[in-house]
Protein backbone atom coordinates (compact mmCIF):
# COMPACT_ATOMS: atom_id res chain seq x y z
CA UNK A 1 0.00 0.00 0.00
CA UNK A 2 2.50 2.56 1.12
CA UNK A 3 5.12 1.21 -1.23
CA UNK A 4 2.96 1.17 -4.35
CA UNK A 5 1.85 4.72 -3.80
CA UNK A 6 5.47 5.71 -3.23
CA UNK A 7 6.50 4.15 -6.52
CA UNK A 8 4.21 6.36 -8.53
CA UNK A 9 6.19 9.40 -7.60
CA UNK A 10 9.58 7.81 -8.22
CA UNK A 11 11.40 8.14 -11.53
CA UNK A 12 10.98 4.79 -13.33
CA UNK A 13 14.67 4.37 -14.10
CA UNK A 14 15.79 4.23 -10.48
CA UNK A 15 17.06 0.78 -9.73
CA UNK A 16 17.49 1.01 -5.97
CA UNK A 17 14.22 1.76 -4.21
CA UNK A 18 16.02 3.04 -1.13
CA UNK A 19 17.28 6.07 -3.00
CA UNK A 20 13.91 7.80 -2.83
CA UNK A 21 13.35 7.23 0.86
CA UNK A 22 14.46 10.72 1.93
CA UNK A 23 11.64 12.40 0.03
CA UNK A 24 8.96 10.12 1.44
CA UNK A 25 10.33 10.76 4.90
CA UNK A 26 10.44 14.51 4.55
CA UNK A 27 7.13 15.34 6.29
CA UNK A 28 8.04 13.29 9.37
CA UNK A 29 11.66 14.42 9.47
CA UNK A 30 11.07 17.49 11.71
CA UNK A 31 9.35 15.31 14.29
CA UNK A 32 12.13 12.75 14.43
CA UNK A 33 14.75 15.47 14.45
CA UNK A 34 13.01 17.20 17.34
CA UNK A 35 12.73 13.99 19.35
CA UNK A 36 16.34 13.08 18.62
CA UNK A 37 17.66 16.50 19.63
CA UNK A 38 15.51 17.25 22.62
CA UNK A 39 14.59 13.86 24.05
CA UNK A 40 17.07 11.16 23.05
CA UNK A 41 20.26 13.15 22.90
CA UNK A 42 19.83 14.85 26.29
CA UNK A 43 18.83 11.55 27.89
CA UNK A 44 21.87 9.74 26.51
CA UNK A 45 24.00 12.66 27.60
CA UNK A 46 22.53 12.48 31.09
CA UNK A 47 23.30 8.77 31.30
CA UNK A 48 26.88 9.32 30.14
CA UNK A 49 27.38 12.21 32.54
CA UNK A 50 26.13 10.13 35.44
CA UNK A 51 29.38 8.19 35.04
CA UNK A 52 31.62 11.23 34.72
CA UNK A 53 33.84 12.66 37.38
CA UNK A 54 32.76 16.09 38.55
CA UNK A 55 36.17 17.74 38.20
CA UNK A 56 38.27 15.66 35.82
CA UNK A 57 35.51 14.53 33.46
CA UNK A 58 36.90 10.98 33.46
CA UNK A 59 34.89 7.80 33.89
CA UNK A 60 33.82 7.05 37.42
CA UNK A 61 31.16 5.10 39.27
CA UNK A 62 31.42 7.44 42.24
CA UNK A 63 28.15 9.26 41.47
CA UNK A 64 26.18 6.06 41.20
CA UNK A 65 27.90 4.79 44.33
CA UNK A 66 26.93 8.00 46.14
CA UNK A 67 23.33 7.47 45.09
CA UNK A 68 23.49 3.91 46.37
CA UNK A 69 25.01 4.95 49.67
CA UNK A 70 22.93 8.01 50.47
CA UNK A 71 19.68 7.84 48.58
CA UNK A 72 18.56 4.20 48.57
CA UNK A 73 15.98 4.84 51.28
CA UNK A 74 14.51 7.71 49.25
CA UNK A 75 14.01 5.42 46.28
CA UNK A 76 12.24 2.98 48.57
CA UNK A 77 9.97 5.74 49.89
CA UNK A 78 9.19 6.91 46.36
CA UNK A 79 8.42 3.39 45.16
CA UNK A 80 6.28 2.64 48.20
CA UNK A 81 4.25 5.83 47.75
CA UNK A 82 3.81 5.13 44.03
CA UNK A 83 2.70 1.55 44.64
CA UNK A 84 0.22 2.54 47.34
CA UNK A 85 -1.36 5.38 45.36
CA UNK A 86 -1.40 3.35 42.15
CA UNK A 87 -3.30 0.67 44.07
CA UNK A 88 -5.78 3.04 45.71
CA UNK A 89 -6.24 4.90 42.42
CA UNK A 90 -6.78 1.73 40.41
CA UNK A 91 -9.17 0.26 42.94
CA UNK A 92 -11.21 3.38 43.67
CA UNK A 93 -11.17 4.53 40.04
CA UNK A 94 -12.30 1.15 38.78
CA UNK A 95 -15.46 1.07 40.87
CA UNK A 96 -16.39 4.65 40.09
CA UNK A 97 -15.76 4.08 36.37
CA UNK A 98 -17.83 0.90 36.49
CA UNK A 99 -20.76 2.75 38.05
CA UNK A 100 -20.32 5.55 35.52
CA UNK A 101 -20.41 3.41 32.35
CA UNK A 102 -23.44 1.36 33.39
CA UNK A 103 -26.43 1.83 31.16
CA UNK A 104 -28.67 2.58 34.11
CA UNK A 105 -26.53 5.46 35.33
CA UNK A 106 -28.04 8.94 35.05
CA UNK A 107 -27.40 10.51 31.66
CA UNK A 108 -25.55 13.55 32.97
CA UNK A 109 -23.19 11.49 35.09
CA UNK A 110 -20.73 10.42 32.47
CA UNK A 111 -20.01 13.74 30.72
CA UNK A 112 -19.76 15.53 34.07
CA UNK A 113 -17.49 12.92 35.63
CA UNK A 114 -15.21 12.52 32.64
CA UNK A 115 -14.84 16.25 32.11
CA UNK A 116 -14.04 16.66 35.77
CA UNK A 117 -11.60 13.75 35.60
CA UNK A 118 -9.91 15.32 32.58
CA UNK A 119 -9.19 18.42 34.60
CA UNK A 120 -8.41 16.68 37.88
CA UNK A 121 -6.02 14.18 36.30
CA UNK A 122 -3.90 17.13 35.19
CA UNK A 123 -4.55 19.15 38.31
CA UNK A 124 -1.67 17.65 40.22
CA UNK A 125 0.68 20.37 41.19
CA UNK A 126 1.02 23.35 43.40
CA UNK A 127 -2.67 24.34 43.71
CA UNK A 128 -3.61 20.78 44.64
CA UNK A 129 -1.12 20.82 47.48
CA UNK A 130 -2.52 24.15 48.69
CA UNK A 131 -6.07 22.83 48.52
CA UNK A 132 -5.28 19.91 50.74
CA UNK A 133 -3.31 22.08 53.11
CA UNK A 134 -6.40 24.29 53.44
CA UNK A 135 -8.60 21.24 53.98
CA UNK A 136 -6.57 18.75 56.00
CA UNK A 137 -3.66 20.88 57.18
CA UNK A 138 -3.16 21.77 60.85
CA UNK A 139 -5.59 24.68 60.57
CA UNK A 140 -7.55 23.18 57.67
CA UNK A 141 -11.29 23.36 57.37
CA UNK A 142 -11.97 19.64 57.80
CA UNK A 143 -9.38 19.38 60.55
CA UNK A 144 -11.13 22.17 62.45
CA UNK A 145 -14.55 20.68 61.75
CA UNK A 146 -13.52 17.32 63.20
CA UNK A 147 -11.72 18.91 66.11
CA UNK A 148 -14.87 20.77 67.12
CA UNK A 149 -16.56 17.40 67.27
CA UNK A 150 -13.88 15.89 69.46
CA UNK A 151 -11.78 14.18 66.81
CA UNK A 152 -8.30 15.59 66.70
CA UNK A 153 -6.59 14.04 63.68
CA UNK A 154 -3.24 15.56 64.52
CA UNK A 155 -3.43 14.23 68.05
CA UNK A 156 -4.05 10.83 66.52
CA UNK A 157 -0.77 11.09 64.65
CA UNK A 158 -1.91 12.28 61.25
CA UNK A 159 0.14 14.86 59.37
CA UNK A 160 0.07 16.05 55.79
CA UNK A 161 3.84 15.62 55.72
CA UNK A 162 3.62 11.86 55.98
CA UNK A 163 3.27 9.10 53.44
CA UNK A 164 -0.40 8.74 54.39
CA UNK A 165 -0.96 12.45 53.85
CA UNK A 166 0.80 12.35 50.49
CA UNK A 167 -1.13 9.26 49.44
CA UNK A 168 -4.44 11.00 50.17
CA UNK A 169 -3.37 13.95 48.04
CA UNK A 170 -1.95 11.87 45.18
CA UNK A 171 -5.17 9.89 44.90
CA UNK A 172 -6.79 13.15 43.82
CA UNK A 173 -5.07 12.91 40.46
CA UNK A 174 -4.52 9.15 40.40
CA UNK A 175 -8.15 8.17 40.61
CA UNK A 176 -9.35 10.47 37.78
CA UNK A 177 -6.49 9.19 35.65
CA UNK A 178 -7.75 5.65 36.23
CA UNK A 179 -11.27 6.76 35.37
CA UNK A 180 -10.11 8.16 32.04
CA UNK A 181 -7.96 5.18 31.15
CA UNK A 182 -10.29 2.37 32.14
CA UNK A 183 -13.66 3.63 30.85
CA UNK A 184 -12.97 2.69 27.19
CA UNK A 185 -12.05 -0.82 28.32
CA UNK A 186 -15.22 -1.08 30.40
CA UNK A 187 -17.22 0.09 27.40
CA UNK A 188 -15.73 -2.88 25.56
CA UNK A 189 -17.34 -5.32 27.99
CA UNK A 190 -20.31 -6.44 25.98
CA UNK A 191 -23.59 -6.93 27.68
CA UNK A 192 -24.09 -10.19 25.73
CA UNK A 193 -21.12 -11.75 27.48
CA UNK A 194 -22.74 -11.20 30.84
CA UNK A 195 -26.03 -12.56 29.52
CA UNK A 196 -24.33 -15.57 27.99
CA UNK A 197 -22.59 -16.29 31.28
CA UNK A 198 -25.88 -16.03 33.17
CA UNK A 199 -27.61 -18.32 30.70
CA UNK A 200 -24.88 -20.88 31.21
CA UNK A 201 -25.57 -20.71 34.92
CA UNK A 202 -22.66 -18.54 36.04
CA UNK A 203 -22.93 -16.55 39.24
CA UNK A 204 -21.82 -12.95 39.39
CA UNK A 205 -18.46 -13.81 40.89
CA UNK A 206 -17.92 -16.57 38.32
CA UNK A 207 -18.64 -14.10 35.55
CA UNK A 208 -16.04 -11.72 36.97
CA UNK A 209 -13.51 -14.44 37.64
CA UNK A 210 -13.73 -16.20 34.28
CA UNK A 211 -15.01 -13.63 31.82
CA UNK A 212 -14.76 -9.97 32.76
CA UNK A 213 -11.45 -9.85 34.61
CA UNK A 214 -9.47 -11.86 32.03
CA UNK A 215 -10.75 -9.46 29.36
CA UNK A 216 -9.99 -6.39 31.46
CA UNK A 217 -6.68 -7.66 32.77
CA UNK A 218 -4.41 -6.06 30.14
CA UNK A 219 -6.19 -2.71 30.51
CA UNK A 220 -6.04 -2.90 34.31
CA UNK A 221 -2.36 -3.75 34.21
CA UNK A 222 -1.64 -0.91 31.83
CA UNK A 223 -3.59 1.54 33.97
CA UNK A 224 -1.75 0.43 37.09
CA UNK A 225 1.62 0.96 35.40
CA UNK A 226 0.55 4.39 34.18
CA UNK A 227 -0.57 5.36 37.67
CA UNK A 228 2.65 4.09 39.17
CA UNK A 229 4.64 6.22 36.76
CA UNK A 230 2.55 9.30 37.38
CA UNK A 231 2.99 9.07 41.15
CA UNK A 232 6.66 8.20 40.86
CA UNK A 233 7.29 11.28 38.72
CA UNK A 234 5.15 13.72 40.73
CA UNK A 235 7.25 16.60 41.96
CA UNK A 236 5.23 19.79 42.21
CA UNK A 237 2.62 18.51 44.66
CA UNK A 238 5.21 16.92 46.90
CA UNK A 239 7.47 19.96 46.94
CA UNK A 240 4.69 22.42 47.63
CA UNK A 241 3.30 20.23 50.39
CA UNK A 242 6.45 19.09 52.06
CA UNK A 243 9.10 21.63 51.36
CA UNK A 244 12.06 19.35 51.66
CA UNK A 245 10.77 17.48 54.68
CA UNK A 246 10.01 14.06 53.26
CA UNK A 247 12.64 12.51 51.06
CA UNK A 248 11.33 11.50 47.69
CA UNK A 249 13.68 11.08 44.76
CA UNK A 250 12.25 13.93 42.62
CA UNK A 251 12.62 16.28 45.58
CA UNK A 252 16.22 15.14 46.02
CA UNK A 253 16.93 15.86 42.36
CA UNK A 254 15.39 19.30 42.64
CA UNK A 255 17.55 20.04 45.68
CA UNK A 256 20.72 18.85 43.99
CA UNK A 257 20.03 20.88 40.86
CA UNK A 258 19.00 24.18 42.42
CA UNK A 259 20.02 23.79 45.99
CA UNK A 260 23.18 24.04 47.95
CA UNK A 261 24.88 21.19 46.16
CA UNK A 262 24.71 22.69 42.69
CA UNK A 263 28.43 22.14 42.33
CA UNK A 264 27.72 18.50 41.54
CA UNK A 265 25.34 18.22 38.58
CA UNK A 266 26.58 14.68 37.94
CA UNK A 267 24.93 13.58 41.17
CA UNK A 268 21.62 14.86 39.80
CA UNK A 269 22.33 12.86 36.64
CA UNK A 270 22.96 9.72 38.67
CA UNK A 271 19.75 10.27 40.67
CA UNK A 272 17.77 10.81 37.47
CA UNK A 273 19.38 7.71 35.98
CA UNK A 274 18.08 5.77 38.97
CA UNK A 275 14.55 6.94 38.19
CA UNK A 276 14.95 5.93 34.55
CA UNK A 277 16.19 2.49 35.60
CA UNK A 278 13.24 1.92 37.92
CA UNK A 279 10.66 3.09 35.40
CA UNK A 280 12.42 0.99 32.76
CA UNK A 281 12.24 -2.08 34.99
CA UNK A 282 8.52 -1.48 35.56
CA UNK A 283 7.96 -1.19 31.82
CA UNK A 284 9.84 -4.42 31.13
CA UNK A 285 7.82 -6.24 33.77
CA UNK A 286 4.69 -4.80 32.23
CA UNK A 287 5.68 -5.94 28.74
CA UNK A 288 6.40 -9.47 29.99
CA UNK A 289 3.11 -9.74 31.88
CA UNK A 290 1.26 -8.30 28.93
CA UNK A 291 2.78 -10.85 26.59
CA UNK A 292 1.87 -13.68 28.94
CA UNK A 293 -1.71 -12.50 29.22
CA UNK A 294 -2.11 -11.89 25.49
CA UNK A 295 -1.55 -15.61 24.94
CA UNK A 296 -4.97 -16.43 26.26
CA UNK A 297 -6.89 -13.24 25.68
CA UNK A 298 -6.05 -12.80 22.03
CA UNK A 299 -9.06 -11.57 20.14
CA UNK B 1 -27.25 -9.03 33.41
CA UNK B 2 -26.24 -6.71 36.25
CA UNK B 3 -25.10 -4.08 33.82
CA UNK B 4 -28.52 -2.56 33.77
CA UNK B 5 -29.13 -0.68 37.00
CA UNK B 6 -27.00 0.96 39.61
CA UNK B 7 -26.88 -1.08 42.79
CA UNK B 8 -26.15 0.32 46.27
CA UNK B 9 -22.44 -0.38 45.83
CA UNK B 10 -22.31 1.78 42.72
CA UNK B 11 -23.99 4.60 44.61
CA UNK B 12 -21.56 4.09 47.45
CA UNK B 13 -18.53 4.50 45.18
CA UNK B 14 -20.05 7.48 43.40
CA UNK B 15 -20.85 9.14 46.72
CA UNK B 16 -17.32 8.46 48.00
CA UNK B 17 -15.92 10.03 44.85
CA UNK B 18 -18.19 13.06 45.18
CA UNK B 19 -17.16 13.60 48.80
CA UNK B 20 -13.49 13.04 48.10
CA UNK B 21 -13.43 15.45 45.18
CA UNK B 22 -15.75 18.16 46.41
CA UNK B 23 -14.67 18.50 50.04
CA UNK B 24 -11.16 19.84 49.25
CA UNK B 25 -12.67 22.33 46.78
CA UNK B 26 -15.15 23.49 49.40
CA UNK B 27 -12.45 23.52 52.08
CA UNK B 28 -10.12 25.61 49.95
CA UNK B 29 -12.84 28.10 49.11
CA UNK B 30 -13.91 28.51 52.72
CA UNK B 31 -10.34 28.73 53.98
CA UNK B 32 -9.49 31.44 51.46
CA UNK B 33 -12.52 33.53 52.41
CA UNK B 34 -12.02 33.35 56.16
CA UNK B 35 -10.56 36.67 57.25
CA UNK B 36 -10.89 36.28 61.01
CA UNK B 37 -12.89 34.44 63.60
CA UNK B 38 -16.15 33.82 61.88
CA UNK B 39 -15.66 36.67 59.41
CA UNK B 40 -15.55 36.21 55.69
CA UNK B 41 -14.38 38.40 52.83
CA UNK B 42 -12.40 38.66 49.65
CA UNK B 43 -9.35 40.24 51.28
CA UNK B 44 -6.90 37.57 50.22
CA UNK B 45 -8.15 37.63 46.67
CA UNK B 46 -7.70 41.39 46.56
CA UNK B 47 -4.14 41.08 47.80
CA UNK B 48 -3.34 38.61 45.05
CA UNK B 49 -5.11 40.40 42.24
CA UNK B 50 -3.38 43.65 43.19
CA UNK B 51 0.02 42.04 42.97
CA UNK B 52 1.40 42.91 39.51
CA UNK B 53 3.50 39.72 39.55
CA UNK B 54 0.28 37.71 39.52
CA UNK B 55 -0.84 39.08 36.17
CA UNK B 56 2.66 39.00 34.71
CA UNK B 57 3.21 35.38 35.70
CA UNK B 58 -0.11 34.29 34.33
CA UNK B 59 0.47 36.10 31.05
CA UNK B 60 3.93 34.57 30.77
CA UNK B 61 2.54 31.07 31.27
CA UNK B 62 -0.22 31.78 28.80
CA UNK B 63 2.30 32.95 26.20
CA UNK B 64 4.44 29.87 26.76
CA UNK B 65 1.34 27.73 26.39
CA UNK B 66 0.32 29.37 23.13
CA UNK B 67 3.80 28.99 21.66
CA UNK B 68 3.84 25.35 22.77
CA UNK B 69 0.49 24.76 21.07
CA UNK B 70 1.77 26.34 17.85
CA UNK B 71 5.03 24.40 17.81
CA UNK B 72 3.29 21.10 18.69
CA UNK B 73 0.69 21.60 16.00
CA UNK B 74 3.23 22.46 13.31
CA UNK B 75 5.29 19.48 14.31
CA UNK B 76 2.58 16.89 14.81
CA UNK B 77 -0.09 17.56 12.19
CA UNK B 78 2.18 16.75 9.20
CA UNK B 79 3.66 13.82 11.09
CA UNK B 80 0.34 12.21 12.00
CA UNK B 81 -1.06 12.97 8.54
CA UNK B 82 1.85 11.35 6.75
CA UNK B 83 2.01 8.35 9.03
CA UNK B 84 -1.63 7.61 8.42
CA UNK B 85 -1.34 8.17 4.70
CA UNK B 86 2.05 6.96 3.55
CA UNK B 87 4.17 5.53 6.32
CA UNK B 88 1.96 3.23 8.39
CA UNK B 89 4.97 1.07 9.15
CA UNK B 90 6.33 3.93 11.27
CA UNK B 91 3.23 3.95 13.43
CA UNK B 92 4.63 1.54 15.99
CA UNK B 93 7.71 3.71 16.44
CA UNK B 94 5.75 6.95 16.80
CA UNK B 95 3.30 5.22 19.16
CA UNK B 96 6.25 4.21 21.27
CA UNK B 97 7.84 7.67 21.23
CA UNK B 98 4.51 9.25 22.14
CA UNK B 99 4.25 7.33 25.41
CA UNK B 100 7.84 8.12 26.41
CA UNK B 101 6.91 11.45 28.03
CA UNK B 102 4.62 9.47 30.34
CA UNK B 103 7.49 7.15 31.13
CA UNK B 104 10.35 9.62 31.51
CA UNK B 105 9.58 11.66 34.62
CA UNK B 106 9.41 15.41 33.87
CA UNK B 107 12.12 16.11 36.40
CA UNK B 108 14.40 13.71 34.55
CA UNK B 109 13.52 15.34 31.25
CA UNK B 110 14.26 18.73 32.80
CA UNK B 111 17.66 17.62 34.09
CA UNK B 112 18.41 16.03 30.71
CA UNK B 113 17.51 19.16 28.75
CA UNK B 114 19.64 21.24 31.12
CA UNK B 115 22.60 19.50 29.50
CA UNK B 116 21.86 21.30 26.25
CA UNK B 117 22.00 24.73 27.79
CA UNK B 118 23.54 24.91 31.19
CA UNK B 119 27.02 26.29 31.55
CA UNK B 120 27.70 23.87 34.38
CA UNK B 121 27.71 21.05 31.87
CA UNK B 122 30.53 22.61 29.82
CA UNK B 123 28.60 22.53 26.60
CA UNK B 124 30.97 24.99 24.98
CA UNK B 125 33.68 22.38 24.76
CA UNK B 126 31.69 19.76 22.87
CA UNK B 127 30.68 19.39 19.23
CA UNK B 128 27.11 19.73 20.41
CA UNK B 129 27.74 23.36 21.06
CA UNK B 130 27.87 23.88 17.31
CA UNK B 131 25.10 21.45 16.58
CA UNK B 132 22.56 22.48 19.17
CA UNK B 133 23.52 25.09 21.70
CA UNK B 134 24.68 27.74 19.27
CA UNK B 135 21.76 27.67 16.86
CA UNK B 136 19.23 27.68 19.64
CA UNK B 137 21.40 29.53 22.10
CA UNK B 138 19.12 32.55 22.03
CA UNK B 139 16.48 30.34 23.61
CA UNK B 140 18.49 30.20 26.74
CA UNK B 141 18.16 33.92 27.30
CA UNK B 142 14.67 33.58 28.78
CA UNK B 143 11.75 31.38 29.74
CA UNK B 144 11.09 30.52 26.08
CA UNK B 145 13.62 27.72 26.59
CA UNK B 146 10.88 25.89 28.50
CA UNK B 147 8.85 25.45 25.32
CA UNK B 148 11.37 22.84 24.17
CA UNK B 149 10.48 20.61 27.08
CA UNK B 150 6.77 21.48 27.01
CA UNK B 151 6.37 20.30 23.43
CA UNK B 152 7.72 16.93 24.55
CA UNK B 153 5.52 16.83 27.66
CA UNK B 154 2.49 17.63 25.47
CA UNK B 155 3.40 15.02 22.88
CA UNK B 156 1.22 12.17 24.22
CA UNK B 157 -1.87 14.40 24.30
CA UNK B 158 -1.22 16.04 20.95
CA UNK B 159 -0.44 12.78 19.22
CA UNK B 160 -3.37 10.86 20.69
CA UNK B 161 -6.00 13.50 19.88
CA UNK B 162 -4.69 14.23 16.39
CA UNK B 163 -4.31 10.56 15.55
CA UNK B 164 -7.83 9.78 16.75
CA UNK B 165 -9.13 12.74 14.73
CA UNK B 166 -7.33 11.74 11.55
CA UNK B 167 -8.29 8.10 11.86
CA UNK B 168 -11.94 9.06 12.00
CA UNK B 169 -11.58 10.60 8.52
CA UNK B 170 -11.33 8.54 5.34
CA UNK B 171 -7.98 10.07 4.62
CA UNK B 172 -7.03 7.97 1.60
CA UNK B 173 -10.23 8.74 -0.32
CA UNK B 174 -10.25 12.42 0.58
CA UNK B 175 -6.63 12.88 -0.41
CA UNK B 176 -7.02 11.03 -3.68
CA UNK B 177 -10.18 12.98 -4.49
CA UNK B 178 -8.46 16.28 -3.76
CA UNK B 179 -5.37 15.34 -5.73
CA UNK B 180 -7.32 14.11 -8.72
CA UNK B 181 -8.93 17.55 -8.74
CA UNK B 182 -5.45 19.02 -8.92
CA UNK B 183 -4.88 19.99 -5.30
CA UNK B 184 -1.31 20.29 -4.05
CA UNK B 185 -0.16 18.74 -0.78
CA UNK B 186 -0.43 22.09 0.93
CA UNK B 187 -4.01 22.48 -0.31
CA UNK B 188 -4.85 18.97 0.86
CA UNK B 189 -3.47 19.72 4.30
CA UNK B 190 -4.99 23.16 4.63
CA UNK B 191 -8.37 22.82 2.98
CA UNK B 192 -9.19 19.13 3.32
CA UNK B 193 -7.46 17.77 6.39
CA UNK B 194 -7.54 20.72 8.79
CA UNK B 195 -11.30 21.40 8.61
CA UNK B 196 -11.89 17.74 9.32
CA UNK B 197 -9.68 17.52 12.38
CA UNK B 198 -10.51 20.89 13.87
CA UNK B 199 -12.13 19.49 17.00
CA UNK B 200 -9.24 17.08 17.48
CA UNK B 201 -6.83 20.00 17.20
CA UNK B 202 -8.88 21.99 19.69
CA UNK B 203 -8.88 19.25 22.26
CA UNK B 204 -5.14 18.78 21.78
CA UNK B 205 -4.68 22.52 22.20
CA UNK B 206 -6.76 22.59 25.35
CA UNK B 207 -4.86 19.75 26.96
CA UNK B 208 -1.58 21.43 26.06
CA UNK B 209 -2.75 24.77 27.44
CA UNK B 210 -3.76 23.35 30.80
CA UNK B 211 -0.59 21.31 30.93
CA UNK B 212 1.72 24.26 30.30
CA UNK B 213 -0.16 26.75 32.48
CA UNK B 214 0.14 24.30 35.38
CA UNK B 215 3.67 23.10 34.72
CA UNK B 216 5.90 23.56 37.74
CA UNK B 217 8.64 20.94 37.65
CA UNK B 218 10.70 21.99 34.67
CA UNK B 219 10.23 25.72 35.25
CA UNK B 220 11.55 25.17 38.75
CA UNK B 221 14.51 23.08 37.54
CA UNK B 222 15.37 25.87 35.10
CA UNK B 223 15.04 28.38 37.96
CA UNK B 224 12.31 30.47 36.39
CA UNK B 225 10.41 31.85 39.34
CA UNK B 226 8.05 33.98 37.27
CA UNK B 227 5.82 31.44 35.56
CA UNK B 228 2.35 31.06 37.02
CA UNK B 229 2.97 27.84 39.01
CA UNK B 230 6.36 28.89 40.32
CA UNK B 231 4.90 32.26 41.33
CA UNK B 232 2.00 30.44 42.99
CA UNK B 233 4.37 28.23 44.92
CA UNK B 234 6.39 31.16 46.21
CA UNK B 235 3.41 33.30 47.07
CA UNK B 236 1.64 30.42 48.76
CA UNK B 237 4.64 29.70 50.93
CA UNK B 238 4.07 33.08 52.62
CA UNK B 239 0.51 32.76 53.91
CA UNK B 240 -1.68 29.70 53.89
CA UNK B 241 -4.79 31.75 53.11
CA UNK B 242 -3.26 33.40 50.08
CA UNK B 243 -2.20 29.95 48.95
CA UNK B 244 -5.80 28.77 49.20
CA UNK B 245 -7.05 31.83 47.32
CA UNK B 246 -4.46 31.17 44.60
CA UNK B 247 -5.58 27.55 44.38
CA UNK B 248 -9.17 28.70 43.89
CA UNK B 249 -8.07 31.20 41.24
CA UNK B 250 -6.08 28.54 39.36
CA UNK B 251 -9.04 26.21 39.50
CA UNK B 252 -11.39 28.89 38.17
CA UNK B 253 -8.94 29.80 35.41
CA UNK B 254 -8.61 26.17 34.37
CA UNK B 255 -12.35 25.65 34.32
CA UNK B 256 -12.84 28.92 32.50
CA UNK B 257 -10.38 27.90 29.81
CA UNK B 258 -12.09 24.52 29.56
CA UNK B 259 -15.51 26.10 29.13
CA UNK B 260 -14.28 28.51 26.46
CA UNK B 261 -12.68 25.70 24.49
CA UNK B 262 -15.80 23.56 24.81
CA UNK B 263 -18.03 26.38 23.62
CA UNK B 264 -15.71 27.35 20.77
CA UNK B 265 -15.38 23.71 19.78
CA UNK B 266 -19.12 23.17 19.84
CA UNK B 267 -19.85 26.33 17.84
CA UNK B 268 -17.40 25.35 15.15
CA UNK B 269 -18.58 21.78 15.02
CA UNK B 270 -22.17 22.64 14.34
CA UNK B 271 -20.89 25.03 11.71
CA UNK B 272 -19.47 22.20 9.65
CA UNK B 273 -22.42 20.05 8.84
CA UNK B 274 -21.73 16.42 9.52
CA UNK B 275 -18.01 16.78 9.96
CA UNK B 276 -16.80 14.67 12.83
Amino acid sequence: MAQTSGKQAAPPLRAIPRARLPLTWLPVAPFFLYIALFLFLPTVWLIVDAFKDNTTGGFTTANVQAVKDNYLQDYRTSIELSLVTALTGTFFGFFVAYAMVKEGAPRWLRPVLSTFAGVAANAGGVPLAFSFAATLGTTGVVTAFLKDRGLDMYQAGFTMQSLTGLAIVYTYFQMPLMLLVISPALDGLRREWGEAATNLGATSSQYWRWVALPILWPALLGAFVLLFGSAFAAYATATALLGSGVHLVPIDIGLVVNGDFSSNPQLADALALGMIVIIGAVMVAYALLQRRSSKWSRR
Amino acid sequence: MRRGRLNPWDWFWLAMAAIYFLVPIYGTAEFSLETGHGHYGFGYYQQILQDPAFKDSFLLSLRLAVVTVIVSTLLMVPTVFWINLRLPRLRAIVDFIAVLPFVVPPITLGVAILHLFSATYNISSGPLYWLVARPVGWLNSGPQVLVIAYVILALPFTYRSLDAGIRAVDLQTLTEAAQSLGASWITVLWRVLLPNIRSAMLSAAFLTLTLVIGEYTIANIFLFSNTFPTYTAQKGADTAQQAAALAVISLLLTWGALLIILLVGRGRQTGIAGAK
